[in-house]
């Protein structure tokens, strides 16, 4: 009998296209995703007088550097302009499916290929963008890669890659009223490190991850990033179909029930091996928030800000005492006594429906807090409309949020929508880096409902003081 | 890309841990259709002030640093990200290679299509590296990718090693895209046998 595979294992297998004497193998791209931010990829096919092998496999969109002001509007900065000229003229030329500014599908790269059932069970599916790892919660093997792989996938249909190894992160047992993905994904982080997962894919299984909706588990899987490994992975089940039967790109008819008896062939087998196991209780997650400079500085809400003098060695002390210093926070102080100026609710993260729901949740018949800016950013122009035929940007908009067109938006704080320096801000988007949101800006990640709660009482707050109301 | 051989240079020792992509190269420098010109935002937060002005006691803004062509760092280093435009604005600015104890996977992978190498090294000797990088006096190091070691002003070599590949592509100069395109036989054979098994894979976007 063959050995167990984990789900990890039983794509890469499918997708061998070859492996070379030194271990490098040759992986089939089932999909890619493409973006504004590569135009090099195509300067390089065209110097080198190279086709796209199969455009009907490559999705173009746009959304880091595109304005969230009306479509009707003009791109005014000069470069970000330019950047989606040469998109549009790029994509023409070699053939490549775009979803326009004014097209309703247009949206964050990684909401937008779920949605379009782009992405699905069992496939492999890269994007020069490290998000990328969104899609794994599909059970599929996706990663992100740098603008050189993506001209190698253009050219090529395939990626040079060493196997990462399997890791596998469980968390049993029930989510804690107030918690969402969000906190799970930023508990894990804070367990494991930034560097936690490197080398490794991550596979998340336990009964907490299975009860995740798609869109919660589309957020945990966003995040491995964030902890160092190549890709996320979810074993695809009855949600999974569900979330992709009918989606414009997914299978039909009987090519669905084939593709249904095959993805149901894909979770890890009993036995198989990770080598790396890291176990979490779900019951023991509060709501997270973050302190510092990088996602693993993360604190439950009711915690303090810590004090470097506990870190375990110099390089830690070193680190956390420059994100205090960049953070102007002073060791001990409650995490629900920082007050913020700003407050953002959008990235490939958390701008789903389901994100939006749970911010509107607590925004509804309350105020943003005086002194404080917020924004909603649905991430695609689908989800704005499925929240507007719902009313959510009513509620939105009565309690003092802007509600805005979609796009990365200021998670990445590259087409005008940014904070000023020293300015606070509590966001849902996946980097707290230095300089992230905007020079000099501090960001704290925390999830939807969350952000909503700060964003109302002008401080951080723990969501589960906060009466949750009816949407409907 | 540039072969990679040997290389002798001052090393800019920039010992902290989780240098990310954002502090590499900011993002609004990623709005460019170019690969080049971007050495002089390399490390622009740390290294320039709002007003353009240099910051005097960034490594890279000192000398002898000024003109280095490897950096020693912490842990982790280029994690976040995989903008391509870190290595490029490294390389732009004269950056061949650089050493720590565990780099971030996209980073790493992105620095080998671009002939910068990536040398992962163990804590104690990434501390002795880093001590001989941080001697203004005689901060050269030489790295030598044919005999997969680093030499050491003192005379002591430290050894690394890297997979036979990227050694390869690196001490040739050679571009993957052109050796994976000599295995377009394999490629039409696995796509027959996907468009059998998995025939919803290859159809055409909904008209």
């Amino acid at each position: 009998m063959a050995a167990p595979r984990t789900l990890f294992d039983k794509i890469w297998d499918a997708h061998l296209v070859d492996t070379t004497e030194d271990g490098l193998s040759i992986l089939y791209a089932d999909r890619l995703l493409i973006m504004e931010m590569q135009p090099q990829a195509f300067e390089g096919l065209r110097m080198a007088g190279l086709k796209v092998r199969c455009p009907d496999k490559v999705l173009g969109v746009m959304d880091h550097v595109i304005p969230t002001h009306p479509r009707d509007q003009a791109i005014e900065d000069p470069v970000a302009r330019m950047m989606v000229e040469q998109a549009y003229k790029d994509y023409e030329e070699f053939g490549v499916e775009l979803f326009d500014l004014v097209d309703k599908r247009q949206g964050i790269v990684h909401v937008i290929g779920p949605e379009q059932g782009f992405t699905l069970p069992g496939v492999t599916l890269f994007c020069g963008d490290s998000h990328t790892a969104t899609h794994g919660a599909f059970g599929a093997f996706a990663m992100g890669v740098g603008t050189s792989e993506i001209e190698h996938i253009l050219a090529t249909q395939t990626l040079r890659s060493p196997k990462p190894k399997n890791m596998r992160v469980t968390v049993d047992g029930d989510l804690s009223i107030g918690c969402s993905g969000k906190d799970i994904i930023l508990a894990i982080i804070g367990a494991i490190g930034t560097a936690g997962g490197t080398g490794h894919v991550i596979e998340f299984a336990g009964s907490a991850i299975r009860d995740l909706s798609m869109e919660g588990r589309m957020t945990v899987s966003n995040m491995t990033i964030e902890a160092g490994a190549r890709a996320g992975l979810i074993a695809p089940d009855e949600k999974t179909f569900a979330y992709c039967e009918g989606r414009p790109r997914a299978p039909k008819g009987a090519d669905w029930d084939r593709a249904i008896e095959y993805w149901k062939t894909l979770p890890t087998d009993e036995g198989a091996v990770f080598d790396k196991e890291v176990t979490l209780e779900a019951e023991k997650i509060a709501p997270q928030v973050t302190w510092g400079t990088n996602p693993e500085e993360v604190a439950p809400i009711d915690g303090v800000v810590p004090d470097p003098a506990d870190a375990p060695n110099e390089d830690r002390r070193r680190m956390i005492q420059r994100s205090l210093d960049y953070m102007g926070l002073v060791p001990g102080t409650a995490m629900k006594d920082v007050a913020i100026d700003r407050a953002f609710i959008g990235s490939c993260t958390n701008s789903r429906i389901e994100d939006l729901e749970a911010a509107a949740a607590i925004a509804r018949g309350r105020k943003v807090a005086d002194g404080v800016e917020a924004m909603v950013v649905p991430g695609s122009g689908l989800i704005k409309d499925e929240a507007e035929a719902r009313g959510l940007d009513k509620i939105f908009t009565e309690a003092g949020f802007d509600w805005r067109e979609p796009g990365c938006s200021m998670c990445i704080a590259m087409n005008g929508d940014n904070i000023e320096p020293g300015q606070r801000c509590a966001s849902t988007s996946n980097r707290n880096f230095e300089g992230r949101q905007g020079r000099d800006g501090r960001t704290h990640l925390a999830s939807p409902a969350m952000v909503a709660a700060a964003a109302v009482t002008g401080r951080l707050t723990d969501v589960r003081e906060l009466e949750t109301r009816s949407i409907e | 890309m540039d072969k990679f051989n040997t290389l002798t240079g001052v090393a800019a020792p920039m010992d902290m841990i989780n240098i990310d992509t954002d502090k590499i190269i900011p993002k609004l420098h990623l709005r460019t259709i170019k690969r080049t010109g971007l050495g002089k935002v390399l490390f622009e937060e740390m290294r320039f002030e709002t007003d353009g002005s240099e910051k005097p006691d960034f490594i890279l803004n000192k000398e002898p640093y000024r003109n280095s062509k490897i950096i020693v760092a912490g842990d982790n280093f280029g994690c976040g990200s995989s903008r391509e435009h870190a290595p490029w604005a490294l390389l732009d600015f004269g950056i061949r290679c650089v050493i720590s104890t565990s780099f971030a996977d996209i980073f790493y992978n992105n620095c080998f299509k671009n002939g910068i190498l990536p040398i992962r090294v163990t804590k104690d000797q990434l501390d002795a590296l880093m001590a001989d990088a941080s001697d203004t006096e005689n901060p050269e190091l030489t790295v030598d990718l044919v005999n997969m070691e680093i030499k050491r002003p003192n005379g002591v070599t430290v050894p690394f090693e890297l997979d036979a590949f990227r050694r390869e592509c690196l001490l040739d100069g050679l571009d993957d895209i052109g050796l994976t395109m000599q295995k377009g036989d394999k490629i039409d054979g696995f796509e027959a046998q996907q468009n059998q098994a998995q025939p919803w894979l290859n159809s055409a976007p909904p008209a």
